[in-house]
């Protein structure tokens, strides 16, 4: 039986971006391996940490969603555990009502990054140069 | 019968009209409640980041523990601080 899971770990702010995208490319390799489907993947960059974690105070963050046996988790968990790049991490068992959710907020996510360069190139285009000057000089 | 008529008050008797508290879940059809949305848990989150009761919140029963899992997640995560001052007026 197949169950929907949904991971976030947080990696060292010491890597370089490439270290980061290497990492991150380990674990997705992880998973496939082992026979899961991954269904979305996000990078939420390097965020600020709320408390100090290991007396760091920032860390790359990324998200992955799978599908995936049960019996996966614990290994893959085990991999997270064994890398010391890795601070901390999370993996949640979705309920139907979390799939819904993701799945919206995908779609939400998409359009935004669908949305703001049609707004953005508009007004630029038109007012900037026109409105802009003439109230500095003014 | 006469007694209770005796008793004059000189300002009227302050009931406190308070608005009924609802469930905001149940309100607005949420069905489930993203740890990973920090703004949001924060309204559920005292100053000091400590979960707020039912009981201010009118949160029901079912989705308190669905916060409260939510807010323990987040903490776990780094997105919410476990304790801190002046978390509101911070962001």
């Amino acid at each position: 039986m197949l169950n929907h899971y949904e991971t976030v770990f947080i990696m060292t702010p010491v890597l370089s971006d490439e270290q980061m995208k290497e990492t991150v490319k380990k674990f997705e390799g992880i998973l496939l391996e082992k026979g899961a489907e991954i269904v979305h993947q996000e990078n939420w960059g390097l965020r600020q940490l709320a408390y100090p974690i290991a007396k760091k105070t920032s860390g790359f963050y990324h998200l992955i969603e799978f599908q995936a046996e049960p019996s996966v988790v614990k290994d893959y968990e085990l991999q997270y555990r064994r890398d010391e790049r890795v601070m901390r991490y999370l993996t949640i068992l979705m309920d139907k009502h979390a799939i819904a959710y993701s799945e919206k907020r995908r779609n939400l996510r998409k359009e935004k990054e669908a949305a703001p360069v049609v707004v953005e190139e508009a007004p630029v285009a038109l007012e900037a140069p026109a409105a802009e000057t003439v109230n500095v000089n003014e | 019968m006469a007694q209770q008529s005796d008793i004059k008050y000189l300002t009227p008797i302050a009931v406190d009209i308070r608005k009924k508290k609802y469930c905001r879940f149940k309100k607005s059809g949420i069905k489930y409640i993203d740890y990973k949305d920090a703004e949001f848990l924060k309204k559920f989150v005292n100053e000091q980041g400590r979960i707020l009761p039912r009981r201010l919140t009118g949160t029901s029963l079912k989705y308190q523990k669905k916060v409260a899992q939510a807010v323990k997640r987040a903490r776990h995560l780094a997105l919410l601080p476990f304790v801190t001052d002046n978390l509101k007026s911070n962001n």
